[in-house]
Parts: structure tokens; C-alpha cells; sequence
């Protein structure tokens, strides 16, 4: 689609070009390894934390960009989703011991207290029963439009946190879980959030992810077309809550202590600042602001405790940090609605042309307006 | 249960659903002009309660005087956050009009969390409203009264206001269509901010009572009475006004009723209101006043 230049490049060198691409992008997932082994041996546990905070609001920021960003629902229900992922991976993964232990009001289900599945199955049973609840809610729900879906996606992510809430026998009810196996570490959290985005990718270039964007650009010209929106938007919210489900198995097994006031709606909230900063409709864009919006977040955290400057001493605000960040929201809104990347992706070919470019100073100077 | 027992939750049912009506007539105002959900309006009645608070136990300021001044300035506030948050993005998509809706809605919940701290603070207690009258064996509170009525008289007078003043011509000229209401010389920037402004004063009204009614008050309080708000304006029919108090009753009164006759499912007592919507919403989107419309290509 894209003409490079004026002479159509030879079929020769696309091939060429594509198997550069996919060395480099093998080279990078190579060093991603490497720099994870360094990281796993020789950062602190604080910091190994954070990373693995990143790599999990990369999952979630990305399926619920694929339901936001590319297909075009304002879907606010992903903090439901990840409850019954976090919760489902928690009980599957938690020893007899430690569920008898965190039952102490009322005694567990007698099946879900023998059942104790290995890390992988459990994150994919959490997932796969996320995706299952998404396509009963999807179902009915995805016929509403526009602020109404979100609306209705945001209460019954209410509901499934107040069901939670009141299942004593099958999640604790409001006590939660305590002590969750701390299963969660760099290779399964980047593991996972790699896999994620070489999904997406290829999910967005299918025929699939177009007939997703036809949805987002125009409903009534895609359905036109012969694109079946119910299928589709089906399609993008299950997927998206599977991932969401997955996310919040890691971040369950990540935080080991679980309970429904986790997910209120700010985390759905947290996840859509991601989105929005990074670009709703890009990966890219995505996987970047998951990362600064993480880090930041822990960054900031000395606006929430006393710090002086220089001669005054300031005391610490609890809630400051948050401020920052639902001003930060709006700020993005209002003035650069495109967040980082608007709906651009990362390339090899613009990261290869621009270091050309700063290689040769001297050369042609771009004509006015010209950027590539 | 006993006839007595079933008449005290009736009157709890019908002032927690004036209250209901009195919030969600704001939401319904907003979307009927600007089609926006104003995510925040709930928090605007959260800041209603803290400013009462801060007039009536702080600065010591007579009831009546703290009322009025709470009014203005919450109404004020409104028609602030039209400005900043909204009208830049006039033209925008809708997607991130409600993003910044939602962005708006978790300052003031943060603002609030610095401002006035996290710890639940105690409305003050008026005797004039909080004062219980025995009747018979039911004993309710004056304020259980005095709610239904103020939202009553309050709904009459913004009929009034709607229907037979200029400015009320002019919000229903630009709730039909913007572009022509701006090319009949209506100015919509004005006409919008109005609309901001009198929604938020309701809501500062029914924050006051609601203060008054369950007398705890904490930054987040806001978030479930707004959400069941807007609930009971799509009931009732979004973007119409009389449709939001029907709403508005419907759902405090079958909330109340709910938990007195099937006291086993209090716990479920939130999600009841969003099972409400969705099936609202599945099978009359419009709900029970509003018309059908046209979608146009």
C-alpha cells in the first residue's frame, strides 16, 4: 500500500527486508532474555516487582485496547474480568494448607479445596473463565453503543465484584486471599506479555483485526460491507477478557493477598490511562505507556509521604500521586487526544530510515513538510 | 412483617427515591443536551456534602445561610467543570468526551481524598430536620417529610423553568439541535453552562439531604449514589425530566422493599440496581418516558 519511492522496489529485496525484520526482532526478544536474566539475578526485590508490574498492565492494557482502541467499544468492565481471573488462578494454585488457613469464617467448597493445578493451567482456566463470562455478558450486552455499553459492561463488573463478595464459601467473600503462592515471576510475567503482543500483532493484521477497525471507523458502513458486527465485536470482547483474565491471574499471584475492593473500578481506571497515553489503537503505544505509567506510578510515590525542599519540609499527602495521575488523564484528553502514538506502530523500517537519516547530516535536506 | 413495619419502610422508600430523582434529574439535563454521560456528577454532590460540612462545623455559619451558599458555589463548581473538562472537546469524539468525563470524576474523588482527607467525617446534625415524630407505633424522622416535598417543589419550579422562560426555551432549542439553535442566535456555550449549573445546585440540594439522611460522609461517597443516579434516569428515560423522578422512586422504592421482604439478598443490594439497567436496557433502551429515535446514518 505504502509507495516508498518513486520506482517500485523489487520483489528481491521485500524478501530481503522481511528477513531482516525478523532477525531484528529476534535479536530484540534475545536481548529482552538476556536483560531479564541479568534483572532476575541481580535486582532487588522491590525492583524485580515493578518490572513484573509492567509486564502485567502491558497484558491488560493491551486486551483492553483491542476491545477499546481497535474495535471501538467503550467497554468499562476489565477490573471484573480480572477479578474472576485473579480469583479463579488464586484458588487453583493456593495448597490445602494455606486455603484452610484463609477460610476460617466458613469452610471451604469440598471440591475446590482438593483441587491444586500447576501455575500455567491455572492462569489459563482463570483466562479461559473470564473469556466464558465475557461471551454470556457480550452476548446481550454488546447490541448497546457508546456510553450505554459503558454503563452496562461497568455494572456488571460491579456485579461480579459484588458476587464475590457475598460467595463466602468460594472466595472468602470480603476477607479475600491471603498468602497466594508467589508464582508470578519475570519469565512468566514478560513471558506472557510478549506472547500477548506477537498475538495482537497478528491478530490486528488478520482479517479478523481489520473487519475490528472497520467496526471503530464506521459501525453501519462495516455492517454494509458484509462485516457481522455481532460476531466481531463478540469476538474482540472475549478475547480481550481472556487476556484480562490471564492479567489478573499474574497479578494475583504477583500481590499474594487478594480481596474484592482490589477491583473497584479504579483499576479499570488505571488500565484506561494506559490506553489513552499510549494511543488508543496502538500496541506500541500500549506496551510503552504500560511501562511509564507503572514506573511513574511508583516514581511518584513520594508526593504521598513528607519530603522536604531544601528549606521547607513538606508533609506527605496520601492521595497526591493519584491527583497527578487523573490530571494527567485529562490533560492527554484535552490537549494531544492522540496520546503517544495515536494508531502508528513501531517499525523496523522508520527506526532503520531514521538512523540513516542522523547517519548522513549532510544529505538532501527533507522537502518542506516531508517527514519520511 | 406487620403493617407498621411495612409503612416505615415505605417512607424510607419514597425519601431515598426523592433523593435518587433530585440527582438524577442532573444527569438527565446533561444528556439531553450534550448526549454525555457527566461521570462526575455524583462527585459534585460528594463536594455538595463536604461544603456543608465545612460551612455549618468549621466556620460555624447558620444552617439556612451555609444551605444557600453551598447551592451557589456547588453550582458554580458545575458550570467550572463544564469549562474545563467539556467544551474543549465539543467537537470531539464521544470516546474521549468520556474519557474526560471519567478523568474529571477521579480528580475531584483524589482533590477531595487531599482536600478534606480520607477518613469519614459526621454531617452535622440539625435538630429542625433530624427530629423523629412518633406516629402510632411508627416513629419517622421529620426529614423523611421534608425530602419528597423539597423534591417536588423543586421539580415544579424547574418545569416552570423549562417551559415557560427564555432560558428554559433556549435548553430545549439546543437539546433538539445545536447548529440550528446557534443560528436562531441562541448562544449554546451559555445556554450549556445554564444547564451545568442548575443540575449541579439539584445535586447540591440532594447532597445536603442526603447528609442529613445517613449522616457519614467520605470522599468516595459519591461514586454508588451517582452510578444508581444515572440508573434511574435511563429507567426512566433519559434526557427526560419526568422520566428521572419516576426513575428516581422506582428504584429507591424497590430497592428498600427489596432488602425489607428478602432480607437474605442485603448483600446484594448494589448489584441490584445495575441488574435493574441491564435489563432496562436490554428491552427498552429508552426507558419507560423517552421516545424512540431514529438512528441516523
Amino acid at each position: 500500500m505504502k509507495s516508498k519511492s518513486l520506482s517500485q522496489p523489487s520483489a528481491s529485496l521485500l524478501v530481503r527486508i522481511k528477513e531482516r525484520n525478523v532477525r531484528l526482532t529476534l535479536i530484540s526478544i534475545l536481548l529482552l532474555c538476556l536483560f531479564l536474566y541479568y534483572a532476575d539475578k541481580n535486582f532487588n526485590a522491590y525492583q524485580i516487582r515493578v518490572l513484573n508490574l509492567c509486564a502485567i498492565y502491558t497484558v491488560l492494557g493491551l486486551s483492553m485496547n483491542l476491545i477499546n482502541g481497535f474495535t471501538g467499544l467503550f467497554s468499562l468492565g476489565h477490573a471484573g474480568f480480572m477479578a474472576i481471573g485473579a480469583y479463579t488462578c488464586a484458588l487453583l494454585t493456593m495448597p490445602v494448607a494455606v486455603k484452610d488457613q484463609n477460610f476460617f469464617l466458613a469452610p471451604i467448597n469440598e471440591t475446590l479445596r482438593e483441587i491444586v493445578l500447576p501455575y500455567p493451567a491455572a492462569l489459563l482456566i482463570g483466562g479461559i473463565l473470564a473469556a466464558l463470562i465475557a461471551f454470556l455478558i457480550g452476548a446481550p450486552v454488546l447490541r448497546l453503543r457508546g456510553d450505554y455499553l459503558g454503563i452496562a459492561t461497568l455494572g456488571f463488573a460491579e456485579i461480579i465484584r459484588i458476587v464475590i463478595t457475598n460467595l463466602q464459601t468460594i472466595t472468602n467473600g470480603a476477607i479475600g486471599f491471603k498468602g497466594i503462592p508467589a508464582k508470578t515471576n519475570l519469565w512468566w510475567s514478560f513471558g506472557i506479555a510478549t506472547f500477548t503482543t506477537v498475538f495482537l500483532l497478528w491478530l490486528i493484521k488478520s482479517s479478523y483485526g481489520r473487519a475490528f477497525k472497520a467496526i471503530r471507523e464506521d459501525e453501519i458502513a462495516a455492517e454494509a460491507m458484509g462485516v457481522s458486527l455481532f460476531k466481531h465485536k463478540v469476538l474482540s470482547f472475549v478475547i480481550g477478557a481472556f487476556f484480562a483474565g490471564v492479567g489478573g491471574g499474574l497479578l494475583g499471584n504477583l500481590l499474594g493477598a487478594i480481596n474484592p475492593l482490589l477491583f473497584r473500578f479504579t483499576l479499570t481506571f488505571n488500565i484506561l490511562l494506559i490506553i489513552v497515553l499510549g494511543g488508543m489503537g496502538s500496541i506500541t503505544g500500549t506496551v510503552i505507556s504500560a511501562f511509564v505509567v507503572t514506573i511513574g506510578q511508583e516514581a511518584l510515590r513520594f508526593l504521598d509521604q513528607p519530603f522536604s525542599l531544601g528549606f521547607v519540609q513538606v508533609p506527605g499527602i496520601s492521595g497526591l500521586r493519584m491527583v497527578v495521575f487523573s490530571a494527567l488523564l485529562m490533560l492527554v484528553v484535552l490537549f494531544f487526544s492522540r496520546g503517544l502514538m495515536g494508531t502508528s506502530e513501531f517499525s523496523w523500517d522508520y527506526i532503520i530510515d531514521l538512523f540513516k537519516r542522523l547517519g548522513k547530516p549532510s544529505g538532501k535536506p527533507l522537502s518542506k513538510g516531508g517527514t519520511k | 412483617m406487620t403493617f407498621n413495619v411495612f409503612l416505615q419502610h415505605l417512607t424510607n422508600g419514597i425519601s431515598l427515591g426523592s433523593l435518587y430523582a433530585l440527582v438524577a434529574i442532573g444527569y438527565t439535563m446533561v444528556y439531553g443536551i450534550l448526549r454525555l454521560i457527566n461521570f462526575a456528577h455524583g462527585d459534585i454532590f460528594m463536594m455538595a456534602t463536604y461544603f456543608t460540612f465545612y460551612s455549618i462545623v468549621i466556620f460555624g455559619v447558620p444552617w439556612y445561610a451555609a444551605f444557600m451558599a453551598v447551592i451557589v458555589v456547588t453550582g458554580a463548581l458545575g458550570i467550572l467543570l463544564e469549562a474545563a473538562a467539556y467544551r474543549p472537546l465539543r467537537d470531539a469524539p464521544r470516546i474521549s468526551i468520556m474519557i474526560s468525563a471519567i478523568g474529571a470524576s477521579f480528580l475531584l474523588e483524589n482533590l477531595a481524598i487531599v482536600i478534606f482527607g480520607g477518613r469519614p467525617k459526621a454531617f452535622p446534625a440539625l435538630e429542625l430536620f433530624t427530629k423523629v415524630i412518633k406516629l402510632g407505633t411508627v416513629s419517622i424522622q421529620r426529614l423523611t417529610f421534608f425530602i419528597p416535598i423539597m423534591t417536588l417543589i423543586l421539580l415544579f419550579v424547574l418545569l416552570y423553568l423549562i417551559n415557560h422562560t427564555k432560558s428554559g426555551m433556549a435548553m430545549r432549542a439546543v437539546s433538539k439541535d445545536f447548529e440550528t439553535s446557534r443560528l436562531m442566535g441562541i448562544d449554546v456555550n451559555r445556554t450549556i453552562s445554564f444547564t451545568f449549573g442548575i443540575g449541579s445546585m439539584l445535586a447540591a440540594v440532594g447532597g445536603i439531604m442526603w447528609g442529613m439522611k445517613f449522616p457519614q460522609i467520605q470522599p468516595l461517597m459519591g461514586v454508588m449514589p451517582g452510578i444508581k443516579c444515572f440508573i434511574a434516569a435511563v429507567i426512566g428515560g433519559i434526557g427526560n425530566i419526568h422520566g428521572a423522578v419516576i426513575g428516581g422512586f422506582i428504584l429507591g422504592l424497590v430497592e428498600i422493599l427489596l432488602i425489607a421482604f428478602l432480607p437474605d439478598l442485603t448483600g446484594y443490594r448494589d448489584a441490584f440496581a445495575f441488574i435493574l439497567l441491564i435489563i432496562v436496557l436490554l428491552f427498552r433502551p429508552t426507558g419507560i418516558m423517552g421516545e424512540k429515535i431514529a438512528e441516523k446514518v
